[in-house]
């Protein structure tokens, strides 16, 4: 049990790989012995994906174990429920709960009303995360970490901020109360906004956009996440040999056809070789774009994603990220 | 221009025929010729969508920018907030009023306009054209309404569709194509639910049960509703509520006409002028992501043109395998031989990596033939380099419409 939860908000532009990073980085912690809560909020069911078990319901399970002893729950959170839950944990709703459902207010609220889902969302993260053994007067928190796998950078910084809007729009009351206390949450030394970006040009632009506007929203922002970056094969002097135009056609032919192989895949494999540096003076640019900031990378591996690899990922996520002992 | 004579000719059916059937657009086997979809005047409306990061606005461009070269005259309604659109084209500023791409080669008598959603002023917009001033004034005033239409989630959708079905409906309209790009998220295919959802509030019992206070005959307070406004009193406070209350009694005189509208887009969606183009990477993801929303526009009778696989690793048509590559690196190495052995060898391990993700993404992209062998596709080759000017989005062009080769080899 945990004096305080730590909060882990993953984001990043689509098709960076953010559900890999969520679920490598909840690894990690696992890893290290710590009871971690592995959220999902977009419907997608992303974490079952990759852990390879069946679609998740609203409702905490354990999904891995991690190798020191720790534990990774995962929760697939649905707006619809979350509301539901809601209003049997602080009002008591339960008959007029069901009115409300019968006058199709549930529905308005989670899928009419635009920008209830977000408030609902955060709200189950929120609750999550100050959950206490034994109750709100208990001492300690069931989870040490919550990671939650969010809304592309894109959204997300409207995606946190929601409750804000709320406050300004319940001036008073319990609605009022429950989003400045989110808010403080996300606001909190224990929460970290971790941006997961490719080395490439638009993503990365999009990462600097989204640091500045959660800075501007006084947002804590994490650690920038560089995955699938790929590893440099081409020694020095070959490359320069390449680029030189110094490295002829005919001695890799020649070099080819020593151990038995076509020799006339020299000029293919020549112009791979120019399209790999050429990738790589991409990434290293992409790179110092990012700045002086804490960048962590995580390398494409070569094969799909599963479990092993998520190991692989959590190894240095965990040497990388985690090393302040957050 | 040539390809739009040969694309003509090649759809023996002629003009009066139904376009909508894919075997029409299906060249060789299930390819999808762009070209002739681009040719097709019929088609008036392209919609993109697809998964977050898969190169859909990038997409939208190249096809809307093709398209204008071969004569069309095309506007690009683009929605992401992140202004990739922007950069691509050269544009520093999108106001939601289409404004003319230069460098665009109108030598076919087409040209090409660009837009970016401003999802607030859409909305105001609609406001100020359903509602009498006061009235428009008192909506615009609504702490619930400026919260509604800047910052919440949801409202992108809607508005993209409002200003789709604008764009069309113009009377004095410069264009003959619109190519929409789409919101980048799973809720991606939240315009198409939209409307529905606008009828099913303004038809719910919410709507009368929020409205009716305003409008003050008690005796529709039954035992039932009192219980629900209380409870709502309750939960949101009485202010809130009146707020909300407030707004809805206001925009209840708008609505009537915005439902119109928003279900005239929903038809203009499932018309035989519209293509829907759904765009995805080949990462199990995104081909997941593709075959859901294949399967959503195909159940919502929308008419599906087909799938664009971006950013495919090909392969050269001789190739040396990954393992027979990895192991002759070994050896070359192995011998340690002069520069060009090692040098070599390296290359080899380029070529292994290469072979080894092309073959995974093949196997990605499969999967949807395999369980969608009616949809028409096409693959798109990667770039070295990320697309940034005009240049670039007419070479994606060139390769969506399967003309034009990559000039080097993307890693």
């Amino acid at each position: 049990m945990a004096l305080s939860t730590s909060l882990h908000i993953v984001s990043g532009k689509g098709g960076t790989g953010k559900t890999t990073v969520a679920a490598a980085l909840a690894t990690a912690l696992a890893d290290v012995g710590k009871r971690v809560l592995l959220c999902e909020v977009e419907g997608r069911q992303g974490i079952a994906q990759l852990f390879d078990v069946p679609p998740l319901p609203y409702e905490e399970r354990k999904i891995a174990v991690g190798l020191g002893g720790g534990e990774v729950y995962a929760l697939a959170v649905d707006a619809e429920s979350a509301l539901l839950e809601y209003l049997q944990m602080y009002y008591r709703l339960g008959r007029a709960g069901k009115a409300l459902d019968r006058f199709g207010i549930i529905d308005f609220a989670t899928t009419i009303a635009p920008g209830v889902r977000d408030v609902l969302l955060t709200g189950k993260v929120y609750e999550a995360a100050k959950r206490k053994k034994g109750g709100a007067d208990g001492g300690r928190f069931v989870y040490d970490a919550v990671v939650l796998d969010a809304p592309p950078t894109g959204r997300i910084t409207r995606f946190l901020g929601v409750n804000e809007e709320v406050a300004g729009l319940a001036k008073v009351g319990p609605v009022r109360r429950q989003a400045d206390s989110i808010m403080s949450m996300m606001r909190s030394r224990s929460t970290r906004v971790h941006l997961v970006t490719l080395l490439e040009e638009m993503p990365v632009q999009e990462t600097l956009d989204g640091i500045a506007e959660l800075k501007k929203a006084s947002l804590p922002v994490g650690a920038v996440i560089a995955n699938l970056v790929r590893p440099a094969l081409l020694s020095d002097p070959t490359q320069k040999a390449l680029l030189s135009g110094k490295l002829e056609q005919a001695a890799v032919s020649r070099a080819l056809e020593s151990i038995g192989l076509d020799g006339e895949a020299a000029p293919d494999l020549i112009t791979e070789g120019l399209g790999h540096i050429e990738r790589q003076t991409l990434q290293a640019e992409q790179r110092k774009e990012l700045g002086d900031r804490d960048v962590v990378e995580l390398p494409a591996l070569a094969e799909a994603i599963d479990q092993g690899a998520l190991f692989e990922l959590a190894r240095i996520l965990h040497t990388d990220l985690l090393k302040e002992g957050s | 221009m040539a390809r739009k004579a040969a694309s003509s000719t090649s759809r023996s059916t002629g003009p009066s025929a139904p376009v909508r059937n894919s075997a029409v657009r299906t060249s060789k086997g299930g390819q999808l010729d762009i070209d002739d979809l681009l040719a097709d005047r019929k088609v008036d409306i392209i919609v993109c969508c697809g998964s977050g990061g898969v190169g859909k606005t990038t997409t939208a461009a190249a096809l809307a920018l093709r398209a204008a070269e071969q004569g069309r005259k095309v506007c690009v309604l683009t929605i992401d907030p992140a202004r990739r659109l922007a950069q691509s084209m050269g544009l520093t500023e999108l106001d939601n009023t289409p404004r003319p791409v230069k460098g665009v080669d109108v030598g076919a008598g087409g040209s090409l306009d660009a837009m970016m959603l401003d999802m607030k002023r859409t909305f105001d917009e609609v406001v100020q054209t359903a509602a009498s001033p006061e009235k428009a004034k008192q909506i615009l005033e609504n702490p619930f309404y400026i919260a509604l239409s800047s910052s919440f989630a949801g409202t992108q959708e809607y508005m993209a569709m409002e200003k789709l079905g604008q764009l069309h409906a113009d009377p004095d309209s410069r264009w003959d194509l619109i190519v929409v790009d789409t919101p980048p998220s799973r809720s991606a295919l939240d315009f198409l639910d939209a409307p529905e959802r606008l009828s099913s509030l303004l038809d719910g019992r919410f709507m009368r049960l929020m409205v009716a206070p305003a409008r003050g005959p008690a005796r529709v307070l039954t035992a039932g509703l009192s219980l629900v406004t209380g409870a709502m009193t309750k939960i949101l406070g009485g202010e809130f509520l009146t707020d909300v209350q407030a707004f809805i009694a206001a925009l209840d005189t708008i609505f009537g006409g915005f439902r119109q509208r928003a279900e005239a887009t929903y038809r203009l969606l499932q018309a035989d002028e519209t293509a829907f183009l759904v765009v995805a990477a080949p990462e199990p993801d995104a081909i997941r992501e593709a075959a859901y929303f294949a399967e959503r526009l195909t159940s919502e009778r929308m008419p599906l043109a087909g799938l664009v696989v971006n950013r495919l690793h090909t392969l050269a048509g001789r190739s040396i395998s990954a393992a027979d590559a990895e192991s002759g690196a070994q050896r070359l190495a192995h011998d340690g031989a002069d520069e060009a052995a090692t040098a070599t060898a390296e290359l080899l391990l380029v070529h292994a990596e290469r072979v080894r993700r092309s073959l995974r993404e093949e196997k990605v992209a499969a999967r949807f033939t395999a369980s969608h062998p009616k949809v028409p596709t096409v693959a798109v080759p990667a770039l070295a380099s990320d697309v940034h000017d005009l240049d670039g989005l007419r070479q994606i062009g060139g390769l969506l419409a399967g003309v034009a080769q990559p000039t080097a080899a993307a890693d």
